[in-house]
């Protein structure tokens, strides 16, 4: 563990990383005390520029309402749908991946056929198309994006699965007469959650990136702030009104990146002899 | 005669900082002369393989040259650019690697890989490079060179890829050729046809030859002069006949001792011995499905019948391929056989369902062949060794009081149960194999390859130590493996396996003495120092 | 012959797959809240009672559940999508007029971040460490992680509001009534930053692929191998490493042909390209939900069609492939 927090902060990409995570955290929890009143709530004349008005550092939107209130307030839905959804593709794929790469033959090949299909066809058409006949909802959002995110998670979890599977050590538990769940899940398991907590850290960003994307289309839960409905809603009055749009995308950005840079430092700092040496 | 091809003086290459030791070889002064075959020999992590990479300019970036010089043809290596390098590769000294399997580019045809050589040096016309790829794949012993020649690597065996690696290396005439563990991933008749290639093609063209190398059996085959490595320092070097003769060092001594002998000993008799494991008319068949193609089959296993005494050591022996492997598991029940029986003590356990099987896994064991890869690297290694016990009910505590002294009749420490797998070397890990194993008091040990991966005197230990635990506790046991010398050493019976069929059994001692079967004298023929080593010492 | 038994495999199993998404289709209409025929209506609620029973009868929605399944299934594979009562035209039609705009801004898009994604790839890989391969990594991670839509608008903000360099919106200048080259040319010219800023994402994603797949390759056997062989570093990058690096590259690019659909309703959206994501979103703001179904079926056959090229490409490019075939 020592050595793993070693090996992680000796990485300054992943460090930047978490720390803009933590403080984007830090704002999702603090959001009711920074701003107690509803983001959607007009509190200024509309189109009000950053700092034109002390307390209103990133101005207003096309109602007047203030805009980092939204911000604040976003980070909370972002971060929530990022994390649940990520668990949800988790429960479908890590299950689907460790019965298909354990079991073998057709098991195997029938699940898989179904992961392919799942990975074939278009996940953000297929998100649009399940969260409009669905209505927007956080529920419907939430499945939508945990459906289409969950094959990369199964084929993983496979992979790694069926190689520990022919690892000698495994073959020993079964000779030595272990159960066959006791083996999955005290020989196999352990020796993938490395592998499973990287991706994991990696979807939530893909996660975020997607649910804006839904919202700036119009498919956000009518009753969250999120950071995508923000830059959707700012983008007619682009040309004279820019930071609505502005300062939302810069929030995604800035969150999936970070996202990014720790979920990758992890890797490294998991896997230190996968990782390429740095100088 | 002319100067050396080679002249290595005082060579030093340094390790980066925290490794193990601060170099990879120390001080090393070797000279090679047209014609001449230098073995290097050593075990691993000798740094026998870092000497033939910097020959080639080819070592690994964390490994620096800190001291000496590497004269080649009258150029010093080490102090030559890039363009000097690229120059010098395959122009004066080619090289060979270990991985016949991977060395070369999975996308390109043959041909065009050997051409690219003459290219690279701007020698000869077009057609000129193709006449000349063609002429040393024949050289080369490929069967219908002109069809390989369009061929890509996969579509060839191992085998005749290392040839083709051979020809690539000689393309250009070099006066060395650099061999690094050639023949190792090779099974040991192919082992000796491309010993014999190289052979011929240094005598016909005079090329000088640095033979790296773990195999005292191959030295003994192949070497004018033999340079003996000991963790990066050169403990002895001469001729081959009298390092081998009359070796000074006790390093290469313990070497050369360590070498089983191909003579078996005197056989034990076990005439009285009740019989504790037989398999009779095993079958087992892979096949490959394919949706539109044909079903391709392989006969891993035909008809396989033996029986087991109490006390009794059957080598299965073959090449890769032959289906040991399959068998071994098999009578695991690792692998699901298609037909046949096998009978454990009283119980017939091929026709077992999973779960009624579980209560008789314990009788019979398995050894595998990776010490790395048969300990799972996130338990204690009590913990390893005591979850056996524990999935038949024993508590753990108890277990683990067990435990220890298994560790110590292993040869290792009690102590050592609190610690992970990577705290240890490979030898020691294959005792805490072998530990796991008889935690459960099995009647019948399954070894598969168990003392393949490792070095030679390694190897002796856990040999002897596998013989004396078998006299201790009476055990049955099965040993697959595709090396002859062991084989001899420690099996009372031999099962020669060729193509997923027996082709010849019998008492060890008697099959060595008097092969009948044509693919067995080839098999013993073939086994590289054939009678060189018969001073090793005898059983136990 | 290989050739053709592998085709015909293919196109059998997509010939499935479109069956499966049909029944996807079918059970997301059933699954939400309400009555399905209001669902096939697309109008919000606010269709007429007779439409309704018209569409009750059509689809036998008053028989068992396996027969409505069956009728909708079938008409889907006779490529019948269903009408749009609201824009008074058949799905089919409507999308057959946009595609060919989509797949223009796909095809470009999908070109220039292959060919400039290898190529930084590549770069990057060779200059592993250097202040070139830390410049395109952050470049290619930051546009990783920026949002396509953000983009899209930050571009026409400034390329086309600001500066003036490039056309606003939409596919060629209306009323400009241009043929033959000028007409292309301005297609052209309106095709510059949708394609740039779709292609963008997917430049950054095989940067890092062929980045990742080259520095693995470089550790191979077969390029000590070369190395040995006196071949200069040049011709072990272009023939040994890069050759096989590729590989990997391209059939992940296949598999990534269906997210390049979803960047296409994002970019379409923004830049009002008349191609069938401008067509999805245009629907989904009148919840036509008919259209929707059917461009997400269309657009998978479309990407089912890309992946079964992306393998032929394979097979020609890996020698390896037909052998097990």
């Amino acid at each position: 563990m020592i050595a793993f927090l070693k090996r992680f902060s000796r990485n300054p990409a992943a460090v930047v990383g978490l720390v803009i995570l933590v403080l984007v955290v830090a704002f999702a929890i603090l959001a009711p005390l920074l701003y107690p009143n509803s983001p959607w709530k007009p509190v200024q004349r509309p189109f009000l520029a950053p700092f034109a008005q002390a307390g209103f550092p990133m101005g207003t939107d096309t109602l007047g309402r203030d805009v980092a209130a939204g911000l604040v307030h976003g980070a909370r839905v972002s971060l929530q749908i990022g994390v649940v959804s990520t668990i949800v593709a988790l429960l479908i794929g890590v299950p689907l991946g460790a019965i298909a790469g354990y079991s073998g033959g057709w098991v195997d090949d029938l699940l898989m056929r179904f992961t392919e299909f799942f990975q074939t066809i278009p996940s953000f058409a297929l998100a649009i198309v399940m969260v409009a006949i669905l209505q927007p909802q956080l529920g419907s959002i939430i499945l939508a994006i945990g459906v289409v995110s969950w094959p990369p998670v199964a084929r993983l979890v496979r992979g790694e699965v069926l190689s520990l599977r022919s690892r000698e050590y495994v073959q020993a538990a079964i000779t030595i007469g272990q159960s066959t769940p006791r083996i999955i899940f005290s020989q196999i398991l352990p020796n993938t959650i490395a592998p499973i907590i990287v991706i994991g850290s990696l979807m939530v960003g893909t996660a975020i990136l997607l649910e804006s994307s839904l919202s700036f289309l119009g498919l956000g839960d009518p009753n969250l702030m999120s950071w995508g409905y923000m830059v959707g809603a700012g983008r007619t009055r682009l040309l004279d009104s820019w930071w609505i749009s502005f300062f939302p995308g810069i929030a995604i950005f800035l969150t999936v990146l970070a996202l990014n840079l720790a979920g990758e430092g992890l890797n490294d700092a998991l896997n230190p002899r996968l990782s390429r040496g740095r100088k | 005669m002319t100067g050396p091809v080679l002249s290595i003086e005082g060579l030093t290459l340094a390790l980066p900082p925290l490794s193990d030791r601060p170099h990879a070889v120390e001080n090393i002064t070797l000279k090679i002369a047209p014609g001449e075959t230098l073995c290097v020999v050593g075990e691993s992590g000798s740094g026998k393989s870092m000497i033939a990479h910097s020959v080639m300019g080819l070592l690994p970036q964390a490994v620096t040259p800190a001291a000496g010089q590497i004269m080649l043809n009258g150029r010093d290596v080490l102090r030559l650019d890039q363009a000097g390098l690229q120059d010098l590769r395959g122009r004066e000294a080619g090289m060979i690697f270990q991985e016949p399997m991977t060395s070369l580019n999975p996308v390109m045809r043959v041909s065009d890989q050997i051409v690219e050589t003459f290219a690279a040096h701007n020698l000869h016309s077009r057609e000129e490079r193709k006449r000349r790829a063609l002429a040393l794949l024949t050289e080369a012993g490929l069967p219908d060179p002109e069809r390989l020649a369009r061929a890509y690597p996969h579509e060839l065996s191992g085998g005749q890829r290392q040839r083709v690696m051979i020809a690539m290396a000689l393309a250009l005439e070099p006066k060395l050729l650099i061999a690094d563990e050639p023949t190792t991933a090779l099974d040991v008749t192919t082992q000796a046809q491309i010993l014999r290639l190289i052979e011929n093609l240094r005598r016909r063209h005079g090329t000088a030859v640095l033979f790296i190398t773990h195999d005292m059996g191959v030295v003994a085959e192949i070497a004018d002069r033999i340079a003996v490595l000991e963790k990066g320092v050169l403990v002895e070097e001469g001729l081959a006949s009298e390092v081998l003769g009359a070796p000074k060092h006790p390093y290469t001594q313990k070497l050369l001792a360590a070498v089983p002998s191909l003579t078996p000993p005197a056989p034990k008799n076990l005439a009285a011995a009740p019989v504790v494991f037989s398999v009779s008319d095993l079958n087992k068949t892979y096949r490959k499905r394919s949706l539109f193609g044909p079903t391709r089959e392989v006969v891993a296993a035909d008809g396989i019948t033996f029986s087991l005494r109490r006390g009794e050591t059957i080598g299965i022996v073959g090449e890769s391929g032959s289906g040991k492997s399959t068998v071994g598991r098999c009578c695991m029940r690792l692998i699901e056989p298609e037909a046949g029986s096998i009978i454990l003590g009283e119980t017939e356990i091929s026709g077992l369902g999973k779960a009624a099987l579980r209560p008789h896994r314990k009788r019979i064991q398995m050894v595998f062949q990776d010490p790395f890869a048969c300990l799972n690297p996130r338990q204690t290694i009590g913990r390893i060794i005591t979850d056996g016990p524990v999935a038949y009910g024993v508590p753990r505590s108890e277990a683990m009081v067990r435990a220890r002294e298994l560790l110590e009749l292993v040869g290792l420490s009690a102590n050592a149960i609190d610690r992970y797998p990577h705290e240890f070397s490979g030898g020691q890990r294959q005792r805490v194999g072998i530990a796991r194993a008889l935690a459960l008091e099995p009647d019948v040990l399954v070894a598969d390859e168990a003392v393949s991966a490792l070095d030679v005197s390694v190897q002796a230990q856990i040999l002897r130590l596998i013989q004396d635990i078998q006299q201790r506790l009476g055990l049955a046991i099965l040993f697959v493996t595709h090396d002859l010398r062991v084989a001899a050493q420690i099996c009372d019976r031999i099962v020669v396996m060729s193509r997923g069929r027996i082709v010849e059994e019998g008492e060890t001692a008697a099959v060595f003495a008097n092969p009948r079967h044509d693919y067995t004298r080839q098999l013993l023929g073939a086994v590289p120092g054939g009678a060189a080593f018969e001073t090793a010492s005898p059983r136990a | 012959m290989n050739l053709i038994m592998f085709l015909l495999g293919r196109v059998a199993k997509g010939v499935v797959v479109l069956m499966a998404i049909a029944i996807l289709n079918f059970l997301l209409i059933h699954a939400a809240p309400g009555d399905p025929a209001q669902v096939m209506a697309g109008q919000g609620g606010a269709a007429d009672e007779e439409l309704l029973q018209q569409l009750r009868v059509q689809y036998g929605l008053d028989k068992p559940f396996l027969t409505q399944l069956g009728i909708y299934a079938g008409s889907y594979l006779q490529f019948d999508l269903g009408f749009s009562y609201r824009q008074q035209q058949s799905v089919l039609s409507l999308i057959m007029d946009r595609l060919p705009a989509t797949l223009l801004l796909t095809g470009s898009a999908f070109v220039i971040s292959l060919l400039v994604g290898t190529l930084m790839g590549m770069l990057a890989a060779r200059r592993q460490g250097h202040w070139s391969d830390g410049a395109i990594t952050t470049v290619s991670l930051m546009f990783y992680a920026t949002p396509l839509f953000w983009i899209a608008l930050m571009s026409q903000i400034i390329f086309s509001l600001k500066l003036g360099w490039l056309p606003n919106v939409g596919y060629e200048t209306i009323g400009a009534n241009l043929s033959g080259f000028a007409r292309m040319l301005d297609i052209g010219r309106h095709l510059i930053l949708p394609a740039m800023t779709l292609g963008l994402f997917f430049t950054a994603v095989y940067v890092r692929m062929m980045r990742a797949s080259m520095l693995q390759v470089a550790g191979s056997d077969f390029v000590k191998t070369a190395r040995a062989k006196g071949l200069s570093e040049g011709v072990i990058l272009r023939h040994h490493i890069a050759r096989n690096a590729i590989l990997p590259v391209v059939t992940l690019a296949g598999l990534q042909a269906g997210q390049l659909v979803g960047g296409a309703v994002l970019t379409e959206t923004v830049f009002a390209w008349p191609g069938i994501g401008r067509l999805m979103f245009d629907a989904l703001t009148q919840r036509d939900y008919p259209i929707l179904l059917g461009v997400f079926f269309i657009s998978s056959a479309l990407v089912i069609g890309f992946n079964i090229l992306t393998e032929l490409v394979y097979r020609i490019v890996d020698p390896r492939i037909g052998a097990q075939g």
